[in-house]
């Protein structure tokens, strides 16, 4: 039994999902870690994986000439990183960086869509969970647009 | 009720729109008393009144200290008064936070904004008495690094109690190291027991909706979430009508509430 | 079924000659009497120093929209029902100053504003506005907060009820409850008789004031025949309503639609202009406004009258809660007839119609809960056979 299987089990990503498809993410997936300033990828790359953060924070940016390097969101403990891997044409959509010293579980995307063409159920549960990342993710950077906290004097009238 | 004097003892900067002024009554030797959560009506002559939530410590004091944001002509007229001004004060008005219910709980104090100001006393007050409660987190949004509020103090409470500290911000500046992200995502990986959580929540309407729904997310029911609801006051005692809400008046009923008592009227369109 | 207008006790008979006495008497004991007069196409509430200032041989009609003053064919005084102002007007004056501020050095010192007037008798006040003032007392004076100001208006005030004799177009008191009998609050009440050439009063005390007073006045006792009339003109009133609300779980039903089609239906007629507000013996929603004057080193303080049909007056910083006139209209009708009685324990309706005719574009509060209830009911009977 791989050593990551029980705490693969466990994140919210994946908790509740059949014994046996745990053991096929499991076999695609490695424990990595990067120093604070470590870039874990860079908008246009290919990619062909994603992360589960254990420990830091990572933040995605986007880079823009005059602006410098923003940050529209970051990504802490538990929470998962890179939806790209999934969605054709599997590239980078941000910069992923590193802010703390950060450990993170990766996940071969390659690996995950191999295994998927396989067991459809597999690749049919991925996907219901992803989805349910992405929506949460939308729902955050909505509120985050509407900017809560500012000043919208004359706006509505 | 006519608005009782009250000298400026320090007026400070929080932020670029934001500032922290402290008062005490004229009549010397005179005490000032209420609890967290609660607000004054602040009166400049000639311009008007304006409500204020208190924001340093509570109880019989001395001195009162009230956070105002400009976003008016009331408030900026207050803000540019100076040390040993005098204007006139109406209060305490307003149902507090209940603070003594959260004892031998989880607490979560959420706040959002400008919405730190009326949290502050009560979690001063939770961290003073910290034995009588189990973890105590505070999660805390602003706008951007510069807006947000009571910034060192927030690094000493980080470091003098046990407690845990989250601070976001909805749009990062260079430099910043901590979380970029609404409010709402802290929730999530906060550390309380849902089973046995009070909830303090306060800022826009629409952070507290959301962040209260996150909280139910995790299993935290209505009935122990408090806000602080905010509408136009014009008396502060529920006699000039302008404040309701429902069949509520916030300034006498709320601000704070219990939110299973308000939750129905939220969803509705400009209520 | 209206009882006798005396109740218990028995009537008295004032003749119409002897109101000028009973006007004297006021005055001797220092009211100022406000009573009804024609004004301006209206019968308004006015100082009124002799009986002969009383609106005689007027009537009016009152529609949707639509208020005429009419010559009568008798000289009776009181033959309209109610006209666009209320003893409110005295008791809850639209504008009040409250206090003066002065800066002396860098203190402040805040003077007295408007003292309180002499103490009013109001002579002809209708059993829809004696009800509105007990609602006013509820608010302003049985809260944990109390109003001074009200309450130095309203303690020395002397109540003269006058009981309607018809009922006007737009009334409802009836389905209110709320009259044309006048039951309580007030310190005298009055019934009009014209009958075989006479014209007199039939009346009660409702106090030991009113019963002072008319021991003074010396009135003698009504006669059987007298008292019949006179309860005859207030059952006439009361089965000539010309609306009636239905009033049965109605504060269930407003709180159950509040998003309901019906608000937007009203509002593309409602001009927000806040006439039925300003009509209305109950609203109560007040504002303060500051005035300075430099040359004088002083600054006031003003307390006026405000509506919720004003976009201001949910105004929180960034913009108002309540923008459009849907908003507006369903909070001051949900408020009137439903979420009065969480805060107050009653409707906040007493049924006088004036909302109804004095609004330009002819809302009928009635004619709108009518039309709500109708659609609901539609609503919750097709779901149920779903």
């Amino acid at each position: 039994m791989h050593t990551l299987e029980p705490i693969i089990a466990e994140l919210p990503l994946f908790k509740g999902m059949k014994p046996e498809h745990i053991q096929l993410i499991a076999a695609c997936a490695a424990n990595v870690r990067f120093e604070a300033g470590e870039f874990l990828g860079r908008e246009g790359q290919p990619a062909d994986r994603f992360w589960v953060i254990r420990q830091g924070r990572v933040a995605l940016e986007i880079h823009a000439p005059g602006r410098g390097s923003i940050t529209l969101q970051t990504i802490g403990e538990d929470d998962v990183v890179g939806w790209s891997w999934l969605i054709p044409p599997h590239q980078l959509r941000f910069d992923i960086h590193a802010v703390t010293e950060t450990r993170a579980l990766m996940f071969d995307g390659k690996c995950l869509h191999r295994k998927s063409t396989t067991d459809h159920e597999l690749g049919h549960e991925l996907l219901r969970r992803f989805a349910q990342v992405i929506v949460r993710r939308l729902e955050a950077m909505s509120l985050q647009l509407l900017d809560l906290y500012g000043d919208h004097r004359g706006e509505h009238d | 009720m006519r608005p009782a004097p009250f000298r400026v003892v320090r007026n400070r900067r929080e932020t670029h729109d934001t500032r922290t002024f402290t008062l005490e009554p004229v009549a010397a030797g005179a005490r000032f008393t209420f609890q967290a959560g609660q607000f004054n009506m602040l009166y400049a002559p000639g311009v008007g009144e304006a409500a204020i939530s208190m924001s340093g410590r509570a109880g019989t004091v001395r001195e009162v200290a009230h956070t105002i944001r400009a976003v008016g002509r009331v408030t900026r007229t207050l803000q540019r008064l100076e040390r040993g001004d005098v204007l006139g004060l109406r209060g305490p008005f307003g149902a507090p936070w209940p603070v003594s219910l959260a004892e031998g709980r989880d607490v979560l104090v959420v706040g959002g904004g400008i919405g730190l100001a009326p949290l502050r006393p009560a979690l001063r007050q939770i961290l003073e008495r910290r034995e009588r409660f189990g973890r105590v987190s505070l999660l805390y949004g602003a706008r951007s690094p510069r807006d947000i509020l009571f910034a060192k103090e927030i690094e000493t409470w980080r470091g003098r109690f046990e407690a845990d500290i989250e601070v976001t911000v909805d749009r990062a500046s260079p430099g910043w190291r901590g979380p970029v992200g609404v409010v709402t995502t802290l929730i999530p990986r906060a550390h309380f027991d849902p089973d046995r959580t009070a909830a303090f929540v306060c800022g826009p309407e629409t952070m507290m909706y959301f962040t209260v729904r996150e909280l139910a997310r995790r299993g935290v029911p209505h009935a122990q979430v408090w806000i602080s609801m905010e509408r136009n006051m014009r008396c502060g005692i529920g006699l000039c009508g302008h404040c309701q809400f429902g069949p509520w008046f916030v300034c006498k009923d709320g601000p704070v509430f219990r939110y299973d008592r308000v939750a129905s009227l939220l969803g509705v369109h400009e209520l | 079924m209206p009882e006798n207008p005396s109740g218990a006790e028995a009537g008295v008979a004032i003749e119409r000659k002897d109101l000028d006495r009973l006007l004297g008497l006021l005055h001797a004991r220092g009211y100022t009497v406000m009573g009804p007069v024609a004004r301006e196409g209206a019968i308004v509430w006015a100082e009124v120093s002799a009986a002969s200032e009383l609106p005689a041989g007027w009537s009016d009609e009152q529609e949707a929209g639509r208020y005429r003053l009419h010559r009568s064919a008798g000289a009776a005084l009181f033959d309209w029902t109610v006209g666009p102002s209320s003893p409110k007007c005295s008791l809850h004056p639209a504008t009040v100053t409250l206090f003066h501020a002065r800066r002396a050095g860098r203190d402040l010192e805040l003077l007295d504003g408007d003292p309180p007037p002499a103490k009013q008798a109001f002579l002809g006040v209708r059993a829809c506005d004696l009800a509105a003032i007990a609602l006013q007392d509820r608010i302003l004076l049985g809260g944990q907060v109390t109003d001074p100001l009200y309450h130095a208006r309203r303690e020395s005030a002397l109540l003269i009820a006058v009981q309607c004799g018809r009922a006007g177009g737009t009334c409802f008191c009836a389905s209110m409850g709320t009259g044309p009998e006048a039951r309580s609050g007030h310190d005298l009440v009055l019934t009009e008789v014209m009958e075989d050439g006479r014209h007199l009063f039939v009346g009660a005390a409702g106090s030991a004031r009113g019963a002072e007073l008319l021991a003074e006045l010396g009135a003698r006792a009504a006669t059987a025949a007298e008292a019949d009339a006179a309860a005859a003109a207030v059952t006439r009133a009361a089965h000539g309503m010309g609306r009636t609300l239905e009033t049965d779980g109605l504060p269930g039903l407003l709180a159950r639609t509040l998003e309901h089609p019906n608000w937007e239906a009203v509002a593309r007629r409602c001009l927000a202009c806040g006439n039925c507000a300003l009509v209305c013996p109950t609203c109560f929603c007040v504002t303060t406004e500051d005035f300075t004057d430099p040359a004088a080193g002083r600054s006031r303080r003003v307390r006026r009258w405000d509506t919720c049909f004003s976009v201001d007056y949910s105004y929180i910083h960034g913009g108002s809660v309540r923008s459009s006139i849907r908003a507006r209209y369903r909070q001051w009708l949900t408020h009137k007839l439903g979420t009065w009685h969480d805060q107050f324990g009653s409707s906040g309706c007493v049924g006088c119609g004036r909302c109804i005719t004095w609004c330009p574009a002819g809302i009928d509060i009635t004619a709108e809960t009518r039309a709500l209830r109708r659609r609901q009911r539609r609503k919750e009977g097709s779901r149920a056979h779903a």
